[in-house]
């Protein structure tokens, strides 16, 4: 039914791998060995923010408590990002058991996959891989004999983009409305059901389960210095070739666009809906937490494309997806779109867009979670890097021409 | 509403609470639930879910409100989600739409008189490379053209 095909299956998260290969490894290594292997990995978090992983991990791990948990975000909703689809279905075994050291190394019991309501279709077969690896004994009480007791189970959410969003994720898992906390205090000390979690990407468990496999420095190995190991892409839009491609991080806008076989490309947008868009002029910069950090999705745009309707479709999409619990998201994406439709029928002037763009700024810093922090970003990029098309080409009012 | 009706119903949530628990944890886990079975929570099975997980009946209300995937009053036996997220857009997203609107003779957000499919638009479906992409009710279509759209919608009950 849904048919996916890894384009690029780099050397990192699709090198060999078999269930319970990791598993296997990580019971003959001490809780303390395994932490440090990911620090010297310098694995960041895979969603986007880019948290390191083994700086959350000792956290966790050192908190003191019995119960403890280990969550799989998997509510990947991210205007066009796909990777975790395409892991969860052709890679679950990297996954789940990267979630199961994750509770070995924290000293959790449970697992909860959030997997959001769009791949409702996962969820049946997810539970017959999960009944499998309990029938290998890699799950559930006294895994391979280890005295290590873990099990996982799914959760779905119900199409809300901002439980993407850790704390609203526990929120949303605890049966409340998918609003963000304030934090301090974090989930690391006080997560689901008020107990240390440690809420981590798809990907993130996938890369664990391999350094577990080979070590830190062989995942140092790839990327660059400040970017270990590869990301893998979501790619989509106007290319020959969209679809997921496992690259390591240093790769550079023209190389992948290259790759992925985008012609007359004229925008790529980086990082989603609240991701930054490049001009033509920037497609030298690279991906990687120095220059441009993101979650992977990549979309594309040719040069018949039309970038003030790009940005009002990402307008309408968060002020859809706002949670409306603080008022500089919940208002200010509402400002936002009413200035780019007011683009759209030429009646706005320099100054009220400019305003606009201090409001922006205004949303980056004051918003209580990512979304609103992010949501103007692409409208600052676009309204700034395609000027010339969206102010100079007739669609402005009198101040543009 | 019948009274045997409500019989069931509260039956039915009894058994979802006994699967789930009755802990609030478990309230969105149920509500999905009955979403699937009768297309919506209605203002009974608000109250019962309440009553058995002791929480005020505004708290699931709340909570139903929140979720796209949930709503309190009836919807079609169908729901057909077509996706409007950029991607999906530039590939053709528009024709589609208009082709389903002319078919079932309604306008998204809408549901056909017979009850038969509800429309609404739906924000990414993470099928970016497969655009543009619709789901009916768990199952998922992509590459959608205006005419293999309709032909699907033809062939649901």
């Amino acid at each position: 039914m849904v048919t996916t095909k890894i384009k690029r299956e780099g050397a990192v998260l699709f090198s060999e791998y078999y269930r319970g290969d990791g598993i296997r490894k990580a019971f003959t290594m001490s809780r303390q060995d395994i932490l440090a292997e990911i620090k010297e990995s310098k694995l960041k978090g895979r969603g986007g923010a880019g948290f390191p992983t083994a700086t959350k991990w000792m956290l966790t791990a050192a908190a003191k408590s019995d119960v403890k948990y280990v969550i799989c975000n998997a509510d990947e909703g991210e205007p066009g990002t796909f990777k975790d689809r395409v892991l969860l279905l052709e890679y679950p075994e990297v996954v789940f058991d990267g979630m199961v050291i994750g509770g070995y190394t924290i000293g959790a019991k449970e697992g909860i996959v959030y997997l959001r309501g769009e791949y409702s279709y996962m969820y049946e077969w997810l539970q017959v891989y999960l009944e499998e690896m309990r029938k290998e004994n890699l799950l559930g009480k006294n895994i391979l004999d280890s005295g290590v007791d873990f099990d996982i189970t799914i959760k779905m959410g119900s199409g809300a983009y901002v439980c993407g969003e850790e704390t609203a994720l526990i929120e949303s898992l605890e049966g409340h409305r998918g609003e963000a906390r304030n934090r301090p205090p974090f989930p690391v000390s006080t997560g689901y059901k008020q107990k240390p979690t440690t809420v981590n990407n798809v990907e993130t468990f996938a890369a664990v389960a391999h350094i577990v496999m080979k070590g830190g420095d062989w995942y140092k190995q790839h990327g660059t210095d400040k970017s270990t190991g590869s990301k893998l892409f979501s790619v989509s839009g106007d290319c020959k070739n969209p679809g997921v491609y496992e690259l390591p991080w240093g790769t550079s806008i023209n190389e992948l666009l290259e790759i992925v076989g985008a012609e007359n490309t004229k925008a790529v947008q980086v990082g989603g809906a609240s991701g930054v868009c490049l001009p033509k002029s920037q497609f030298d910069r690279t991906l990687g937490y120095e220059d441009l950090p993101t979650g992977g999705s990549i979309m594309i745009f040719n040069e018949n494309r039309n970038m003030l309707k790009v940005l009002k479709n990402f307008m309408e999409f968060f002020v859809e997806e706002s949670c409306g619990q603080c008022t500089p998201c919940r208002i200010g994406n509402t400002k936002l779109l009413e200035g780019v439709e007011m683009i759209g029928r030429g009646a706005f002037t320099f100054g009220y867009i400019n305003k606009l763009k201090e409001l922006g700024q205004t949303m980056q810093v004051s918003s209580k979670c990512g979304l609103g922090q992010s949501s103007p970003n692409s409208f600052i990029s676009i309204l700034n890097n395609f000027k010339d098309e969206i102010f100079n080409n007739g669609f402005g009012g009198r101040n543009g021409k | 509403m019948l009274v045997l009706e409500k019989n069931a119903l509260t039956a039915e949530i009894e058994i979802l609470v006994e699967k789930y628990g009755n802990d609030r944890s478990a309230l969105l886990s149920i509500l999905q639930e009955i979403q699937k079975n009768h297309n919506h929570v209605s203002d009974f099975a608000q109250q019962e879910i309440a009553r058995l997980l002791d929480i005020h009946p505004v708290e699931v209300f709340s909570v139903i409100s929140f979720y796209a995937f949930l709503n309190t009053k009836p919807k079609g036996r169908n729901i057909v989600r077509l996706c409007q997220t950029i991607t999906c857009d530039l590939m053709g997203k528009e024709a589609v739409a208009k082709a389903i609107e002319r078919e079932l003779g309604i306008e998204f957000g809408d549901t056909t008189k017979d009850k038969k499919c509800t429309l609404e638009y739906a924000n990414c479906l993470g099928m970016c490379d497969q655009g543009p992409a619709m789901i009916v009710n768990d199952k998922v279509y992509s590459h959608l053209t205006p005419e293999k759209a309709v032909e699907i919608l033809n062939e649901i009950k």
